[in-house]
C-alpha cells in the first residue's frame, strides 16, 4: 500500500509536468487552431534563457518574469515571422515549419549552451510549508504554479473580452472580422501567451530532468497524450489529461508492463483518446459542414 | 469524348524528353561509379540510393496523398530488423530476407494506417510523432527480445556475391541496392502517374469530392500507407545490410525528420523529387558536421523553412523551371512549334 501511494505520488508530481506543457498546446491551439511540434523546444529554450539569467546572479523572480516577457516577444516575434505567411497553405507545408522551428530552436540551444545536463534551481525548496512525506517541496510548489495557470487561462478565454474574442477568431474568422476583431492580433497574442506558458512549464520541469536541449523530447510526447485525452480546446481537460497520463504511465510502467515500456502507454493513449472520443474526454465535438 | 486533365507538374513533350534524358545520364553514370569511385564514395552512393526509396515512400504517402507522417524511421526499422532476424537468426538469404521485410512493413503500415487514417493533417502527424518515439523501447521490449537481441543490436553479414563475379560485397550491395531501387522507382512512376495517383490527389484536395466520385477513401489511404511503409521497409532492409549492424537507437525521431527534410527539399508531390532529396540529406550533414555537432540540425532547419517559403516545390521545382526554359528556348530557336 505504501508503495502504492509512493508511485501514485511520483505519478502526481510528473502529471504536473505535463499538464503544464499541454496547457501551452492548448493556448496555441485556442488561439490559431494548430498543434505546435516545436512548443516543447520552444520551453527549452526559454528555460536556458532563464538558466542563463540566474547564471548571472539575477534573483530567481526576477529571472522568471523577465523570462517571461522575452518568452511572450519571441513567441509573436515566430508568429510573425514564420506562421502568419502561412496562412491559407498547405497543412503539410505548415507542419513542415513547425519541425523546422523544433530543429532551429534544439540545435541552436545546443550550439550556445552545449549539451551537457545541469542542475536548474528550484524555488520551492526554501518554502518549509510544503514539506511532507511524499512530494518534494518543488513538486508541490510546482503543482500550484500549474494550478494557478490553469484558472488564469480558463479565467482569460471564459471571462475577459480578449479571450472571446479569440476563441472567436479561430472558430470562425471571418465573421470575427465582421464584428472587428482582428484576426492576426489574436493569432500573436496567443503563440506570445503560449511560449510564456510553455517557459512556465520549462521552468518547472527543468529541476526535475535537469537542463538539457533534450529535455523536453518525452515531455511533449505526454503532454500531447495529456492534451488530447483531456481534449485539446479547454485549459482544466487539458491538465486533467496531463494527470491522468501520468499516473497511468507510473503505475502501468511499475506494476504492469515494465519501465522501458512507458513511452509505449503514450502512443496507445494518443492513438486510442484519437480513434475513439477524438475530441478528448472534456472537449467539445466539432462538427463540419461539407 | 477523352479528356485529359492537366496534372500538376504536366510538362510539354520537348522537357518530358529532356527528363528522359537526365534519367538515362544519371543511369549511366551510376551503373559505372564502381569503377570511378573508392570504397568510401560507393558506401556514400548506396546510401542515397537507399534513401531514395524511403523517400520515394514517404512522397507518396505525404505528396501525393497528403497524409503527413514523422513516424517513417518505425517502419525503417521493421524492415532493418526483419532483415536482421531472417538472415541472422533463421539463416536465410537475402534474396528470401527483402521480400519479406517488404512484406512485413506493408502488413505493419497497413495494420497502423487502419486507425490513423480516421485522422486528418497534424493529429496524424502526432499519432506518427509518438509512433516514432515509442519504436526504439518497442524494438527493445523484453518479450521480443530473444529475437531482436534488446539493447545490444544485431550484427549483419553482407549479402556474399553470388556466382564468383569479380566484384567485391561492398560493390555486389551497391549493385543490389541499384536494382531495387530502379525496380521500386518504375513500380512507384506507374503507380502515381495512373489512375491510383489521380485517386490518391483527389483524397487529398478534395476529400468530399472524391468520396461523390466512388473512391473509397478509407481503403485508399490505408493502402497507401501499407505501400509507402513497404517502401521506407525495404529501404531500411538495404541500409541494415549497409551498416552491418542494427539497434533499436538507430531508429530515432531524428531520422523520421530527414526523411520529411528530404522530401520537401527535393520536392513533395514529385517523383524526381526523392532522388533530390536523397543527395541533399547524403552529402549535406557530411559537410556540415566538420563545422560543428549541432550544425547539420540547424541548417536543415533553416533549409526546411527557407524551402517552404522561397520554393515550395522544391529542389524538383526549381530544376523543372530550369528545363521548361530551355525547352522553349530551343523550341523558339528551332522555329518549331504550332502556335
Amino acid at each position: 500500500m505504501q508503495g502504492l501511494l509512493h508511485q501514485l505520488a511520483t505519478g502526481v508530481s510528473s502529471g504536473g509536468i505535463y499538464a503544464s506543457l499541454a496547457l501551452a498546446l492548448v493556448m496555441i491551439y485556442r488561439s490559431t487552431g494548430h498543434v505546435n511540434f516545436a512548443q516543447g523546444e520552444m520551453a527549452m529554450f526559454s528555460t536556458f534563457i532563464a538558466w542563463s539569467l540566474l547564471d548571472r546572479g539575477v534573483p530567481y523572480w526576477a529571472a522568471f518574469c523577465l523570462t517571461l516577457a522575452v518568452s511572450f516577444v519571441g513567441g509573436v516575434a515566430v508568429e510573425r515571422v514564420l506562421i502568419r505567411p502561412m496562412a491559407g497553405r498547405r497543412e503539410m507545408l505548415l507542419v513542415t515549419v513547425f519541425l523546422g522551428l523544433f530543429m532551429i530552436c534544439n540545435s541552436v540551444a545546443g550550439w550556445i549552451w552545449g549539451y551537457d545536463t545541469r542542475p536548474f534551481e528550484s524555488p520551492f525548496e526554501s518554502f518549509t510549508f510544503l514539506q511532507n512525506p511524499y512530494e518534494t517541496p518543488h513538486d508541490l510548489g510546482a503543482m500550484l504554479v500549474t494550478f494557478v495557470l490553469m484558472l488564469a487561462l480558463f479565467g482569460f478565454f471564459q471571462l475577459t473580452r480578449a479571450g472571446l474574442a479569440m476563441r472567436g477568431s479561430t472558430e470562425n474568422p471571418v465573421s470575427s472580422r465582421l464584428v472587428g476583431i482582428s484576426v492576426d492580433r489574436m493569432s500573436a497574442l496567443g503563440w506570445g501567451m503560449a511560449a510564456a506558458t510553455g517557459a512556465i512549464a520549462g521552468m518547472m520541469v527543468a529541476p526535475t530532468v535537469f537542463l538539457e536541449p533534450n529535455m523536453m523530447a518525452s515531455v511533449l510526447v505526454y503532454g500531447f497524450a495529456g492534451a488530447l485525452l483531456g481534449g485539446i480546446d479547454n485549459p482544466w481537460g487539458a491538465v486533467a489529461g496531463g494527470y491522468i497520463v501520468a499516473i497511468l504511465e507510473n503505475l502501468l510502467g511499475v506494476y504492469v508492463i515494465g519501465t522501458e515500456m512507458r513511452m509505449s502507454v503514450a502512443l496507445v493513449l494518443i492513438v486510442g483518446t484519437l480513434v475513439v472520443k477524438p475530441e478528448g474526454l472534456f472537449g467539445q465535438r466539432k462538427l463540419a459542414r461539407v | 469524348m477523352a479528356v485529359t486533365l492537366a496534372r500538376p507538374g504536366s510538362r510539354d513533350a520537348a522537357s518530358r524528353r529532356f527528363g528522359r534524358l537526365a534519367i538515362g545520364v544519371l543511369l549511366l553514370v551510376l551503373l559505372f561509379a564502381p569503377m570511378l569511385f573508392g570504397s568510401y564514395r560507393i558506401f556514400q552512393i548506396t546510401t542515397m540510393v537507399i534513401d531514395a526509396i524511403a523517400l520515394l515512400g514517404l512522397n507518396i504517402l505525404t505528396g501525393y496523398n497528403g497524409q503527413i507522417s514523422i513516424g517513417h524511421s518505425a517502419f525503417y526499422a521493421v524492415g532493418a530488423y526483419t532483415v536482421a532476424i531472417v538472415t541472422a537468426e533463421l539463416g536465410l538469404p537475402y534474396w528470401v530476407a527483402l521480400p519479406c521485410a517488404a512484406m512485413v512493413s506493408f502488413v505493419i503500415g497497413f495494420l497502423f494506417g487502419l486507425p490513423a487514417l480516421r485522422l486528418g493533417g497534424a493529429y496524424l502527424a502526432l499519432a506518427t510523432f509518438a509512433l516514432a518515439v515509442a519504436m526504439p523501447q518497442l524494438l527493445k521490449y523484453k518479450l521480443i527480445e530473444p529475437w531482436t537481441k534488446g539493447t545490444l543490436g544485431m550484427s549483419i553479414a553482407k549479402p556474399a556475391v553470388p556466382f564468383g563475379l569479380p566484384i567485391d560485397q561492398d560493390r555486389f550491395l551497391y549493385y543490389l541496392a541499384l536494382l531495387v531501387a530502379v525496380g521500386m522507382f518504375a513500380i512507384g512512376r506507374n503507380l502515381v502517374m495512373g489512375k491510383v495517383g489521380d485517386a490518391m490527389m483527389a483524397v487529398r484536395d478534395q476529400p468530399t469530392a472524391a468520396a461523390a466520385m466512388g473512391i473509397d477513401n478509407s481503403l485508399l489511404k490505408t493502402k497507401t500507407f501499407g505501400v509507402s511503409a513497404m517502401y521506407t521497409g525495404v529501404a531500411g532492409a538495404l541500409g541494415a545490410y549497409a551498416a552491418q549492424y542494427v539497434a533499436p537507437d538507430s531508429f530515432t525521431f531524428m531520422l523520421s525528420i530527414s526523411l520529411m527534410v528530404g522530401i520537401v527539399i527535393g520536392g513533395a508531390g514529385t517523383v524526381s523529387g526523392a532522388i533530390y532529396g536523397a543527395v541533399f540529406i547524403g552529402l549535406v550533414p557530411d559537410y556540415a558536421s566538420e563545422i560543428s555537432k549541432a550544425v547539420p540540425w540547424a541548417l536543415y532547419g533553416s533549409c526546411l523553412i527557407a524551402c517552404v517559403f522561397v520554393m515550395p516545390d522544391g529542389i524538383h521545382g526549381v530544376a523543372s523551371a530550369i528545363t521548361a526554359r530551355i525547352a522553349s528556348h530551343s523550341k523558339e530557336r528551332n522555329g518549331g512549334g504550332v502556335r
